[in-house]
C-alpha cells in the first residue's frame, strides 16, 4: 500500500501552561500494520494519542487520516476513522448497559434501528462477548471491559485502531485472549505500551517516543534487540527475557488463525 | 467489582407489574403519591385503604414484605422526625401513658408518618420491578430533558465505581494504622472527601474525552432504545391513582 492510514508530520505541542510535550513527531502507518508505540512516562505519548483523533489541537505540524487532514470540519469523519481505546474501560464506559455502550459511537454517526443493532452485535462478536449485550459494565470482570471497550470503538468502523496500555491490569489469561483477539482483526492498529513482550508478540514494527520525539523506529525484534537504546529511554525487557530467541522460535504470523478465532 | 447497589433494589421478575413500561409506571406512582399527599390527615381510614392499594400491588408483582420492609430502613430519618414532633409541638396537651404529648404534634406526627410510609413503599415497589435503564428509558419518554436523564445514567453507572474508590481509601488509611474515632479524626476524614471529589472531578474529564473520541457532539444521548406504551399498559397503571383518586374524594366529601 502506497498511501499511509495515519501521517504525522512535524507535530509540536504545548500545553496552555508552557510545557512542552511534543517536540516535532513524524509518524506515518500504512494499512494493516500494527506498530508498538514504546516509550516511558511523561514522553508524550498520551498527548500524541490526543492529537490523532483531534482532540488536541492548535500547535504546529499536521495529522492526516486516510490524507484527509485532521481539523475543524473534518473532526466527525475523522473520530470515525480513529478508534481510540483508553487504558481505563470505567472511562470508555459510561452507559448503563454493555448494548447502549457499544451503540454510543455508531449512533453519534446517525445509525438507528436495524442497522445499528447489527452493528453492535457484530462488533461484540469480534472480541467474543455477544453474551453479555444486555449486562451493566460495572458486573463485568476488567478484561471483559477492556473487551467490551474495543468493541466501542470497533462498531464504528474505524480505519485505524490506537490502543492505549491494553494490557495494563490483565491477568495473564485475559492479557493473551486480549492478544488473540488484536491479531484477529483486519485493522491497522497503534497501540502504546509499556509491555515489551506484548509488543513484541502483536507488532512487527516498534517506535520509541523519549522527550517528545521519535527516537527509533524499526522492526520489533531489532528494536528490542538494542540493549544500549533501550537503556537510553528507560525501556526495559522483563528478567530473562530474550527477544531474538521468541524471534526464532514464534510461529509467522496467520490471517487465517485470527479469522477462525472471529468467525 | 463494586459491591453493586444495582441490583439491591431491583427484584428480577416476570410478573403483570415487571412488563408494564417504565414511564406509565412512574407516572402511575407520581399520581399516587399526589393523591395521598393531598388526602385530609384525619381520614384515617384512607390510609388503610390506600397501604391495601400498595399491597395489591405488591401480591400482583410477587414482591415479599420482608424485600420492602428492609429497604424501607431508607425511612429512618423521618421517622425520627415524626417521633419528635409530639414533644416539641406547642397547643392543647393530652396524656398518653403518663406522657403530655401535644395534640396537634401528634397529629403532624401521623400525618408526616403515613404518607411518608406509602410513597416509600410506592417507591421501593416501583425500584423492585423495573430495571434502572428501564427508568431512564422511560424518564426520556416523558420528555425529560436530556442532560438530567444523561447525569442521572451517569450516577447509576458510576455510583459502584466511586463507592468501590471510597472502599480503597478507606483500606488504605487503615493500613496505615488510622482509626476514626472522634472530633480529631474529622480532618482526615474530610481530606479523603477532598481527595475522592478531585478524582471524581478527574474521571469525569476522562469520561468527557472517551465521549467526544466516539463522536459525541453535546446534546442528549442518542441512544437508549424506546418502547411506546400501549394504551392497555397505560390503563393498567392507571388504575392504582384512579382507585386511590376515589378513596382519596370520599374522604373528603365524609369529612
Amino acid at each position: 500500500m502506497s498511501a499511509p492510514v495515519l501521517e504525522v508530520s512535524g507535530l509540536a505541542y504545548a500545553y496552555p501552561d508552557g510545557h512542552q510535550a511534543l517536540y516535532g513527531v513524524d509518524l506515518a502507518l500504512t494499512r494493516g500494520e500494527r506498530v508498538a508505540l514504546l516509550g516511558p512516562n511523561g514522553a508524550g505519548k498520551t498527548t500524541l494519542v490526543l492529537h490523532l483523533n483531534g482532540i488536541l489541537t492548535g500547535g504546529l505540524g499536521s495529522v492526516r487520516v486516510d490524507g484527509m487532514a485532521v481539523g475543524r470540519q473534518t473532526l466527525q469523519e475523522v473520530r470515525r476513522r480513529v478508534g481510540v481505546v483508553f487504558q481505563d474501560p470505567d472511562d470508555q464506559l459510561f452507559m448503563p448497559t454493555v448494548r447502549d455502550d457499544v451503540a454510543f459511537g455508531p449512533a453519534n454517526l446517525g445509525l438507528r434501528g436495524a442497522e445499528l443493532s447489527a452493528r453492535v452485535r457484530q462488533a461484540l462478536e469480534r472480541v467474543g462477548m455477544e453474551e453479555y449485550t444486555d449486562r451493566p459494565p460495572h458486573h463485568l470482570s476488567f478484561g471483559q471491559r477492556r473487551r467490551v471497550a474495543v468493541a466501542t470503538v470497533l462498531a464504528m468502523e474505524p480505519s485505524i485502531l490506537v490502543l492505549d496500555e491494553p494490557s495494563s491490569n490483565l491477568d495473564p489469561a485475559s492479557r493473551r485472549e486480549l492478544a488473540d483477539i488484536l491479531r484477529g482483526l483486519d485493522v491497522t492498529v497503534l497501540m502504546v505500551t509499556h509491555d515489551l513482550p506484548y509488543a513484541l508478540e502483536l507488532c512487527e514494527r516498534s517506535v520509541i517516543l523519549d522527550g517528545g520525539a521519535i527516537v527509533a523506529d524499526g522492526p520489533t525484534p531489532e528494536v528490542l534487540g538494542d540493549a544500549e537504546l533501550l537503556a537510553a529511554h528507560r525501556l526495559e525487557l522483563p528478567y530473562g527475557f530474550d527477544p531474538a530467541i521468541v524471534r526464532t522460535t514464534r510461529p509467522p504470523r496467520s490471517e487465517g488463525a485470527g479469522a477462525a478465532l472471529t468467525g | 467489582m463494586g459491591a453493586g447497589h444495582a441490583h439491591r433494589l431491583h427484584l428480577p421478575g416476570r410478573s403483570p407489574v415487571h412488563r408494564l413500561p417504565a414511564q406509565c409506571k412512574l407516572v402511575g406512582l407520581v399520581g399516587f403519591v399526589l393523591v395521598v399527599v393531598a388526602t385530609p390527615r384525619t381520614a384515617y381510614w384512607a390510609f388503610g385503604c390506600y397501604a391495601g392499594l400498595l399491597l395489591a400491588v405488591a401480591v400482583v408483582a410477587r414482591v415479599r414484605l420482608g424485600f420492602v420492609a428492609k429497604r424501607a430502613v431508607v425511612e429512618v430519618p423521618v421517622v425520627v422526625f415524626a417521633l419528635l414532633l409530639p414533644f416539641v409541638a406547642q397547643g392543647p396537651r393530652i396524656e398518653v401513658v403518663g406522657i403530655a404529648l401535644s395534640e396537634s404534634g401528634l397529629l403532624s406526627a401521623w400525618n408526616v408518618l403515613a404518607k411518608a410510609t406509602l410513597g416509600v413503599v410506592g417507591s421501593i415497589l416501583l425500584a423492585a420491578t423495573t430495571e434502572q435503564r428501564d427508568l431512564l428509558v422511560g424518564l426520556r419518554r416523558l420528555k425529560m430533558p436530556g442532560q438530567l436523564v444523561q447525569i442521572a445514567s451517569f450516577m447509576v453507572r458510576y455510583l459502584d465505581v466511586i463507592a468501590d474508590q471510597m472502599h480503597r481509601m478507606r483500606i488504605a488509611r487503615e493500613a496505615r494504622g488510622f482509626t476514626p474515632h472522634g472530633p480529631r479524626s474529622w480532618p482526615v476524614l474530610a481530606r479523603s472527601a477532598g481527595a475522592l471529589f478531585i478524582r471524581s472531578y478527574e474521571r469525569g474529564e476522562r469520561v468527557h474525552l472517551a465521549m467526544l473520541s466516539r463522536g459525541y457532539t453535546g446534546g442528549p444521548p442518542p441512544v437508549l432504545s424506546e418502547t411506546r406504551a400501549a394504551t392497555s399498559a397505560w390503563v393498567s397503571a392507571a388504575a392504582l391513582p384512579v382507585v386511590a383518586l376515589m378513596i382519596a374524594v370520599t374522604a373528603w366529601w365524609t369529612r
